[in-house]
């Protein structure tokens, strides 16, 4: 077992050295009861061949994103990771190593993390940002229920326009506390009256930019409505490389921005692990959740970085810890990082030209389509388009990708409920593909809507 | 300022009047190691007897101060919160957290006056 | 202060290293972009950002010499032994890296059509068989994302199981003085309180205390088995039973699985919910931090409330259920998507790999490893508990008694000797903590090595060369940081 360097000689030598007569003896604590006399009857050990036919053989079953036109996004986006990226991510200083604890043997991963933490903070507008949570969705929940904390409210709105995923995550976060969630209907049109649902009681309102409908909107008046009345604006941000387009939620005026991270560096991976961005203004930083890398010196005045402000968490504070959250989403926060410098901020801007350009685009081929109607006036590279009356967008997207198209989603993947909802189709375009892309999907959305 | 009364959890009061300052022990201080953030109550805020009236924490301790007494919060000391070292060097002197009214003062006779907060420390070793 | 310096201020392979944000020239980048076509359509809402970010542009050399330098600042388990108790820091196969990366597995989107994704359905379901076979329990809920989110998990099905039942008034849990942070922490968050047991003077917690506590008001146990101080909880059956007996559920910390996975079946414990740490238990990478996963085994009285998605086997193949269906109740989602996949893949690699042999010859030899080490250095430190530890040995600071030296600082001066310190100062039920967890991907010779250095500074504490470990570290890149001033004036960011 190439794992495992004791030889039987060894065993032999430690259990003398111990006083014991064998392993077994070791686990004599164990009830008599519980104890299993061998391994249990399941397979056995394998090779590196055998292991890595087998899943050859289990990605070889799916049809991969590379492998057809791929136009999916609604919260997990397909972008061109720099090959740098993965290499640099594989070196065993970062990959094997802890959670940064010990500062004198960890400076690399604290660095990178305060480079972190100012890259979002950078991209979001806002003063300070964490080392990140595991994805959007818990991201979010901590975010209202930071808001609650900050507001001691406990009524959060959650907007239609925010990732149906991201909302059933806060409400069960919610749902044994004192705190309440009102979550608004689906908002495909972007209609929703938010500013009217603000008053006294309200800790804070939670919109997605650009929407999971893809709509972008002005939050600027929302932002000025929750202040007056005494609430906070969370806003989600699911596709991350907007930022380099679209004006920041913090100029708009955000008091927390969350973030699902995974469009840069980290690859779709069916959809985890995920990373979670978290930032907000200064004077709320002692209420933030989650781990936070601070700039200070050693004994010999040089600068260096330590983890900080950990009386918030749950090591210390125990059951009134701001969460109950005990690991960040490390590797993956390394890797946004990573592909953030890689790209700079003039590779940021251009990345997100170039996917709004394509979106465009689709949305110009997409008019050959009979009786297709794009929904959002505003988008940045993704949006929802309405079938026509009678149609249904599952099975659209199940007949397509018998011919290896995989053609968005269907909004009533995550509203089944909802018959209006049935014909709306849900767009994505980036970097990633190519005019002869859109041409297929057309094609094939012309024929199966013929 | 009158004698110093102590509570068990190592906050003390020293009350003239009807005016009471609350501060933690030097021992207190001592325990939680360098202090590093400090909140302190607003005025006007209403406190009822152990109710959590402020916070301290220090690197790898957070503690609540809570009131030796009910009352309301005069003044809370923002001295402390600039400087939150300042529970170091003076946490039975300067650096009280704030002051308050009582509003019935014979709860002072539960607490432990300074002998008797001695002894209680030595159960404590 | 070190005696020699440099003009650069580098040290041979010790390398300075700026920020990102003071290097870099306006106009370079990393990554080569098509240039954008003509955009036909406004489609802006005149939301165009205005302004820079601030961000530094830089091309692929500088960004490659500049991780690559910053990685060599890191210790991790490929360079060197990582005896940190609790954290299970083992070898990291790198097959499962490889094939984590195979375009079939991490190219694919979680909302594709199920069947574009039977592989990765299959991958999901076959590392949920591995976890009920091995823990003996009829379900497992998958997707949470670490431990602490597992355990949050295993108590909102709890909470959701008494109210089921018409029986939302027990919100009191049981957790012993011992347990990790996280325990108290996720109680609170699904609206419980938490009530500490005592442990007894084995370490072990009180059975006679903890019935004393029952009553018709407790949801509950949180216990961590073996326990935060390495002991195996001998009369867990007996606590099972009171808990049971009481109308309450068993919650099982499964942070030290790893000691006793194809040794113990977890049913057979008693027990009603437990979540594994994939990357402790089955060898994923820690990556600085994370990303985890918490995977959550359920008992057949929580399982009808598992969080939505799960693979069920369907008539045509696998499927994800994303929504309540009939005879379920799911309690809700926890988190977007179907779990961590990334770190599933990796983690049945290393299953695959092993094997159920496997998987029992290693916590054999994790608990081997662990008691040699408490053997050998029984005599030189001072072990909190008498007896066999599991995977990992405890040890107080009694040996270290007026010397001067502290925990800290003993750790410290391990560092000088090219070791990660183990964790320190917990459990907080013994003084002064060191707790220490060799794994079993250690060899004798490597775990020989390290009694020798721990033995010789425990006799240099002894003999009097406090100053010595005051000053340690005194050989890594940056020397012992000052953290009260970070928490003082929190500097949390760059700034120009």
């Amino acid at each position: 077992m190439r794992y495992l360097p004791l030889t039987d000689s060894d065993r032999r030598a430690m259990l003398a050295a111990i006083g014991a007569t064998d392993v077994d003896e070791l686990f004599r604590d164990v009830p008599a009861a519980a104890r299993l006399a061998e391994a249990l009857p399941l397979p056995r050990h394998q090779g590196e061949m055998e292991v890595e036919r087998a899943f050859t053989r289990m990605a070889g079953k799916n049809l991969s994103a590379g492998c057809a036109p791929f136009f999916i996004g609604a919260g997990i986006y397909r972008h061109h990771v720099p090959a740098a990226v993965d290499q640099l991510l594989l070196r065993g200083e970062f990959l094997t190593a802890y959670t940064p604890y010990q500062p004198e043997v960890s400076q690399g991963t604290l660095q990178a993390l305060f480079e972190f933490q100012t890259q979002v903070a950078m991209i979001t507008g806002m003063d300070v940002a964490n080392a990140s949570m595991y994805d959007g969705a818990t991201a979010a929940a901590e975010a209202a229920v930071m808001a609650c904390r900050v507001t001691k409210r406990a009524r959060v709105i959650l907007s239609g326009s925010l990732h149906p995923h991201y909302a059933e995550t806060t409400e069960t976060s919610l749902r044994y506390t004192e705190m309440t969630a009102e979550r608004l209907p689906p908002d495909p049109l972007g209609f929703e009256d938010l500013l009217g649902r603000v008053d006294s009681r309200t800790a804070c309102v939670v919109v997605q930019n650009p929407g999971f409908f893809g709509g972008v909107r002005d939050l600027r008046l929302l932002a000025a409505t929750c202040h007056e009345a005494g609430a906070l604006l969370v806003v989600m941000v699911a596709e991350p490389t907007s930022l380099g387009l679209f004006e920041s939620p913090g100029a708009m005026g955000a008091d927390i921005v969350v973030c699902e991270g995974q469009s840069l560096g980290v690859g779709m991976n069916f959809g985890g692990p995920g990373l979670g961005l978290f930032a907000t203004r200064d004077k709320y930083v002692r209420q933030m959740p989650g781990r936070l890398v601070g700039q200070t010196v050693d004994v010999d005045g040089k600068r260096g970085w330590v983890l900080t402000l950990s009386t918030r968490e749950q090591h210390i504070r125990r059951e009134k810890a701001t969460s109950n959250i005990c690991t960040n989403s490390g590797l993956c926060a390394l890797a946004f990082s990573m592909h953030l410098t890689m790209l700079g901020g003039s590779g940021l801007a251009r990345l997100a030209e170039l996917n709004h350009a394509m979106a465009v685009k689709l949305e110009q081929k997409l008019a050959a389509v009979k009786g297709l109607k794009v929904l959002a006036q505003s988008y940045y590279n993704e949006f929802a388009v309405h079938l026509g009356d009678g149609a249904d967008a599952a099975l659209l997207v199940d007949k397509l990708a018998d011919q290896g198209i995989l053609a968005g989603v269907p909004a009533s993947r995550f509203y089944p409920t909802w018959p209006e909802l049935a014909p709306v189709l849900i767009l994505a375009a980036t970097e990633t593909n190519t005019e002869d892309d859109m041409d297929r999907l057309v094609a094939g959305l012309k024929e199966a809507l013929s | 300022m009158g004698d110093k009364r102590f509570t068990k959890d190592h906050e003390w009061i020293s009350v003239e009047g009807d005016m009471g300052t609350v501060g933690i022990s030097d021992y207190a201080q001592h325990a939680l190691g360098d202090v590093v953030f400090v909140e302190v109550p607003d005025a006007g805020r209403a406190i009822a007897k152990g109710a959590e009236a402020a916070v301290v924490e220090s690197v790898k301790a957070a503690s609540e101060v809570y009131s030796p007494v009910s009352g309301t919060v005069v003044k809370g000391n923002q001295a402390i919160v600039d400087q939150p070292g300042l529970v170091n060097e003076a946490a039975e002197a300067g650096a009280w957290f704030f002051t308050v009214k009582l509003s019935d003062p014979s709860e002072l006779t539960d607490l432990m006056d300074r002998a008797a907060y001695d002894a209680y420390l030595k159960t404590l070793e | 202060m070190s005696e020699t310096t440099t003009f650069s201020g580098n040290r041979g392979l010790q390398i300075e290293e700026k920020l990102i944000f003071e290097m870099g020239n306006e106009g370079c980048s990393g990554v080569d972009l098509p240039e954008p076509g003509p955009v036909d359509l406004d489609r802006m809402g005149g939301l165009a950002k205005r302004g820079s970010s601030g961000l530094p542009d830089l091309s692929e050399p500088q960004v490659v010499r500049h991780y690559t330098r910053l990685s060599q600042k890191n210790y991790g388990i490929d360079t060197g032994f990582y005896p940190l108790g609790s954290c299970t820091m083992k070898h990291n196969p790198r097959l499962s890296e490889k094939v984590a990366r195979l375009p079939g597995l991490a190219d694919l989107h979680p909302l594709q059509p199920q069947k574009t994704v039977q592989g990765a359905l299959e991958v999901m379901d076959s590392l949920a068989h591995w976890l009920k076979e091995l823990t003996g329990m009829p379900a497992v809920a998958m997707s949470p994302a670490a431990g602490a989110h597992g355990e949050w998990c295993g108590l909102m099905a709890i909470r959701t199981a008494h109210e089921e039942k018409g029986e939302g008034h027990r919100r009191r849990v049981l957790v012993p003085e011992s347990a990790h942070g996280t325990n108290p922490a996720s109680a609170a968050m699904c609206g419980f309180t938490v009530d500490p047991i005592p442990a007894k003077e084995n370490g072990r917690v009180d059975l006679d205390a903890l019935k004393a506590k029952l009553g018709p008001d407790v949801a509950g146990l949180m216990l961590t088995n073996p326990n935060t101080c390495g002991l195996f909880e001998s009369e867990i059956i007996e606590i099972a039973a009171a808990i049971h007996g009481a109308g309450g559920y068993f919650y099982c910390d499964g942070a030290n699985f790893n000691a006793i996975v194809g040794r113990v079946k977890i049913a057979d414990l008693g027990i009603d919910c437990m979540h594994i740490n994939l990357h402790k238990t089955f060898a994923t990478p820690h990556g600085g931090g994370g990303p985890g996963a918490g995977p959550t085994v359920l008992s057949a009285a929580l399982a009808p409330f598992a969080p939505v998605p799960y693979v069920v086997h369907g008539k045509g193949g696998f499927e994800l259920v994303e929504d309540a269906r009939e005879g379920a109740k799911p309690f809700g989602r926890v988190k977007g998507f179907h779990g961590q996949f990334g770190v599933f893949v990796r983690a049945l690699a290393y299953i695959a790999s092993m094997g159920a042999d496997g998987l029992r010859q290693a916590s054999s030899d994790a608990v081997l490893n662990a008691n040699y080490l408490q053997a050998r250095l029984g005599d030189m430190l001072t072990p909190s508990f008498d007896g066999p530890c599991m995977h990992e040995a405890l040890f107080d600071d009694r040996f270290l008694k007026d010397t001067g030296v502290t925990t800290l600082d003993f750790a410290k001066a391990l560092i000088d000797e090219g070791y990660h310190p183990m964790t320190m100062y917990f459990p907080l039920v013994v003084h002064g903590a060191l707790l220490m967890e060799p794994t079993e991907t250690e060899s004798k010779e490597a775990i020989d090595q390290f009694i020798d250095v721990v033995r010789s500074l425990a006799l240099r504490a002894k003999a009097g060369a406090a100053d010595e470990f005051k000053a340690s570290p005194r050989f890594t890149p940056r020397r012992r940081l000052d953290e009260t001033l970070a928490a003082r004036t929190p500097v949390l960011r760059w700034k120009a």
